[in-house]
């Protein structure tokens, strides 16, 4: 057999700093305040590993970190540790969705050690869509744990260095948690405290759903500034384009959790070019996002026009001098 | 038997009252459970649970019944068995993502826990459920285990 050269230490990580928990840029980036991107790579249906980094070299030098979904809208994809695993071998910083849909604790522990292991620094906490929303309905829906339980669980991982069984941990996962928030849905009285139970069972950040609605989230945010909610936790508001008029009514009449007001499909349909309205409504979003006190990141999902992320971050200006990413490398590499 | 479940909800704070007459009773009883033995009840205890909690809550027997932390609607009809809370996927109306024509088990919570006097519990962070406790009487663990507490104190 050929002998290979194997590199234990893929992953470009950083000392881990005083008060911090992951060895991660994002949490970097964060806690000194600064204004935080994120986006989404689409796990690719093939087992090639040029396809992921194809992808993911779209933001080269625009985000923070990038998200690997986990069996997004309950449809099959390449595993979201897998993608991860590939990621950090690249030099990126991604943060891994959990979804409690599809696998029980014992492997979902399994992943968190495994993930960390191969340089992942931030764990993205779900519950996850329900199988009937994806392409294999006829699946039997796990949820051993909720996206609540599965923070809890994480947290204790790392802090009390113990699975749940009791059961001592060599090495704790060094990792940056977050859980998602849907501000748009009912009961929206509910929302802003069940924020305050993600963060009680350990969210250290938050992506928001899809925010097309501006008078929501003020609403959302006033409340959770009222509780002190913002000073506990990094909230990261998500954005998106939408291609057209007719994308969003089928977004809004199918994808569960996704709110769309008319005015934004108004917006859209009135346009000579749809598309480019989608960017100038997402653009314009985020100038108005990042006014809203308590706000500390926007998280930017542009499923099938991810090539429309570099000109979004450009035209908002969050970057602001900062050139983003200096922890994602502009050439891409397969490794050997 | 959604009509009977939706019922329950709407008198979460007369269920609470009784709920807690109901489980001074139970705890009190213990000497007389100890003498016949736990392991002997278990069965009828169990069924009756069934039974009882079955008609009024639509209850699917996780054992570890956490109906006073959440508005009298049992969490374990969502779903996604979520212990804590709704998930994203809310419709407009209320009512559930999977299905469509359910009202959503949390929003249900929510409206519950307002009516009860500790309607704040609804905010603990609720554990992983043990499945080896499923099809086992919740009633009879919370009698096991105040005595213990108490012997333990």
């Amino acid at each position: 057999m050929e002998q290979r050269n194997v590199d234990l230490s893929p992953a470009e990580l950083l000392p881990i700093l005083p008060g911090h928990n992951s060895p991660g840029r994002f949490e970097r980036v964060l806690r000194a305040g600064k204004f935080a991107v994120t986006t989404e790579l689409a796990p690719p249906d093939s087992a090639d590993p040029a396809q992921v980094y194809e992808r993911a070299s779209v933001f080269d030098g625009y985000v923070d970190a990038i998200n690997a979904t986990d069996g997004s809208g309950a449809n099959c994809h390449m595993s979201s540790i897998a993608v991860c695993g590939l990621l950090t071998r690249a030099g990126y910083s991604p943060i891994m969705q959990i979804s409690c849909r599809d696998r029980n604790r014992i492997a979902i522990q399994g992943e968190v050690l495994g993930a960390s292991a191969m340089g992942v620094s931030n764990i993205l906490c779900l519950t996850g869509d329900g199988v009937q929303a994806g392409d294999h309905p006829q699946a039997k829906p796990v949820f051993d744990l909720d996206c609540m339980s599965l923070l809890a669980l994480a947290t204790q991982m790392r802090d009390e260095k113990r699975f749940e069984s009791g059961r001592k941990l060599d090495q704790p996962p060094a990792v940056f948690l977050g859980a998602a928030a849907n501000p748009f849905a009912p009961p929206f009285d509910w929302r802003p405290l069940r924020l305050a139970k993600k963060i009680a069972a350990g969210a250290q950040f938050i992506q928001t759903q899809y925010c097309f609605d501006i008078e929501l989230l003020q609403n959302y945010m006033r409340r959770v500034r009222e509780l002190g909610l913002h000073r506990q936790v990094y909230i990261l508001v998500g954005v998106g384009t939408l291609a057209s008029a007719r994308t969003a009514t089928w977004i809004r009449n199918n994808v569960p959790g996704v709110h769309i007001p008319d005015s934004v499909i108004q917006r859209l349909s009135g346009a000579k070019d749809q598309r480019a309205e989608g960017v100038n409504i997402c653009v314009d979003l985020i100038q108005q996002i990042r006014e809203i006190e308590g706000v500390h990141g926007c998280h930017i999902m542009a499923y099938r026009q991810e090539q429309t992320v570099p000109e979004i971050v450009e035209r908002s200006g969050i970057l602001k001098e900062r050139r983003a990413t200096p922890n994602t490398r502009t050439r891409v590499t397969r490794p050997t | 038997m959604y009509r009977l479940r939706l019922w329950s909800v709407k008198r979460a704070r007369w269920l609470e009252v009784f709920y807690s007459y109901f489980e001074k009773l139970i705890v009190w009883l213990h000497p007389l459970w100890k003498a016949i033995g736990y392991h002997r009840l278990e069965k009828p205890f169990a069924s009756s649970e069934r039974l009882v909690k079955g008609m009024l809550f639509d209850c699917q027997m996780c054992g570890q019944c956490a109906l006073s932390s959440t508005g009298m609607s049992c969490p374990m009809n969502c779903p996604k068995s979520l212990r804590n809370g709704p998930c994203g996927g809310v419709r407009s109306n209320g009512n559930c993502e999977v299905i469509a024509d359910m009202p959503c088990v949390w929003v249900q919570a929510w409206e519950g826990s307002q009516k009860m006097a500790n309607g704040s519990a609804i905010q603990h962070v609720q554990n992983a459920v043990d499945y080896r406790l499923k099809n086992q009487s919740s009633w009879l663990r919370i009698a096991q285990q105040h005595n213990q507490k108490a012997i333990e104190d």
